[in-house]
């Protein structure tokens, strides 16, 4: 019976581990500041509506060493901070039928961890349902000021504080491990 | 009697728990995997230099470093040389990086006209996690070409007689996010040396090392013991103090050393200058680093 329950479990869940992130906090048009991260851990549950990514900080991949360099040591801290985490809740996963192929806005609310910070955020994404795969995309933005990432003067004229970040995830059901 | 009410009160607890787990629902839980993953330490120094020696870190693939060094007269020489800043000499280099593990470079100083080029490879990277290992080991082998006008015409020199090599191996660690530490075992070879007394190799122990102040400064020391100097005591073992300043798109190297010339032969087995004395010179490396080729 327990076993029963867990793949009864199983059949709600949507996962990937190929998930793109993919940032941009250019300010100046001389200087490019934006890099993506696609190895995305992503997990959603159709029951509860419950949505979680994951990331490596480190696997941002900028155009430019020098400033994936800076990016890790000076700004991101990824040797002390190597995890970003999104857990959050899709407020409207009742409007959604997973059975049903189409495309479906959604509402996403939740805590956002960068840095060693946690903040709330919400956004507006959509899911869209093909031949049982999902697939799930989102862009918002967060200021780095609520991150504690600071941006010296040296440089506030290239880095803007303001981060837009774009999602997007192509889930597939999750059998188990 | 007692034990049924310990089963209850288990079964209870398990209700509970699992409620508080259905609500918490980790789902990131099913994923992840505890399995530590090897990974590279990087980023010991800030530039591929500690202040006059190679470091343990190569340019990342793709990029050329851009170096101008510039070192100038000796402090001591008071105001009427503007503490040495009347004297300068100076070598420009370009380094590249051509695949993770792998770099090379050229340049040349204003010091007897001498070019050099080297080869850096990195055989052991430093890393954590299953199959890591502590320590990185980079390996130099370089080559220096002197091109000033022979000083004495009546003799016979060859073109061999400019050249001069010299092979390291660098083992390194970053201890922590702040302190890297590295020892460099060095052989230099001249073809050609001043004084029939003095050593056509040279044996040497280079120590250098940073610590970082905060994310963008850091202090660094280089330090070189030779083994076998030459006997009359006239040259000495070169040591460089200094900071690393890391701006936008540049590193800075502001330091103090009593090396002469800014390559591996010539601070090796010509520096006559003593701290004790005060014979040292102000000097500052900048480095700039470009994208040569984009990723993606």
């Amino acid at each position: 019976m327990f076993a029963a329950g867990t793949f009864l479990r199983a059949q709600d869940k949507f996962y990937t581990k190929t998930g793109t992130i993919f940032f941009r906090c250019t300010k100046s048009p001389l200087e490019k500041i934006e890099a993506t991260n696609r190895s995305a851990t992503c997990v959603l549950d159709t029951k509860t509506g419950s949505l979680q990514f994951a990331i490596l900080v480190k696997g941002f991949e900028f155009e430019r060493a020098l400033m994936q360099e800076h990016f890790n040591e000076n700004y991101m801290e990824s040797g002390k901070f190597p995890r970003s985490e999104f857990k959050g809740q899709i407020l409207n996963n009742n409007e959604i039928n997973y059975t049903k192929d189409g495309v479906y806005n959604t509402t996403v609310k939740g805590r956002l961890q960068i840095h060693g910070e946690t903040k709330d955020v919400e956004t507006i994404g959509t899911l869209t349902l093909k031949d049982g795969k999902i697939s799930a995309s989102a862009g918002f933005s967060i200021l780095l000021s609520d991150y504690n990432i600071h941006i010296p003067s040296i440089v506030s004229d290239k880095i803007a504080n303001n981060v837009n970040i774009t999602i997007d995830c192509n889930l597939e059901l999750f059998k188990g491990q | 009697m007692k034990s049924k009410k310990i089963s209850l009160l288990a079964i209870l607890c398990y209700v509970i728990s699992s409620a508080v787990s259905a609500q918490e629902n980790d789902l990131l839980q099913l994923f992840n995997d505890n399995k530590p993953k090897k990974e590279y330490i990087d980023y010991a120094f800030k530039s591929t230099r500690v202040i006059m020696s190679h470091s343990m870190e190569l340019l990342k693939p793709g990029t050329m470093d851009f170096r101008i060094l510039h070192r100038f007269g000796n402090i001591n020489g008071g105001g009427y040389e503007l503490f040495g800043l009347d004297h300068a000499t100076m070598r420009m280099g370009f380094d590249f990086g051509i695949s993770r593990n792998f770099m090379l470079g050229i340049g040349r100083s204003t010091n007897k006209k001498e070019f050099d080029g080297f080869l850096k490879y990195r055989l052991i990277h430093q890393s954590t996690g299953p199959h890591s290992f502590p320590l990185s080991l980079v390996v130099v082998a370089g080559s220096t070409l002197q091109t000033l006008k022979w000083n004495d015409p009546a003799k016979k020199y060859y073109f061999s007689d400019r050249l001069g090599c010299y092979y390291q191996a660098i083992i390194g660690r970053k201890f922590t996010d702040r302190i890297s530490l590295q020892v460099s075992p060095t052989i230099l070879h001249q073809n050609i040396v001043p004084a029939i007394s003095d050593p056509n190799d040279i044996y040497a122990l280079g120590i250098g090392g940073r610590f970082k102040l905060s994310k963008r400064i850091s202090l660094n020391f280089d330090y070189y013991y030779r083994f076998n100097p030459d006997k009359q005591g006239e040259t000495l073992n070169p040591l460089s103090i200094g900071f690393d300043i890391e701006t936008g798109g540049h590193v800075f190297q502001l330091h103090f050393t009593n090396a002469i010339g800014m390559n591996e032969r010539i601070f090796l087995s010509e520096t006559t200058n003593d701290w004790g004395h005060g014979d040292i010179q102000f000097g500052f490396n900048l480095s700039r680093t470009f994208q040569l080729k984009k990723k993606k």
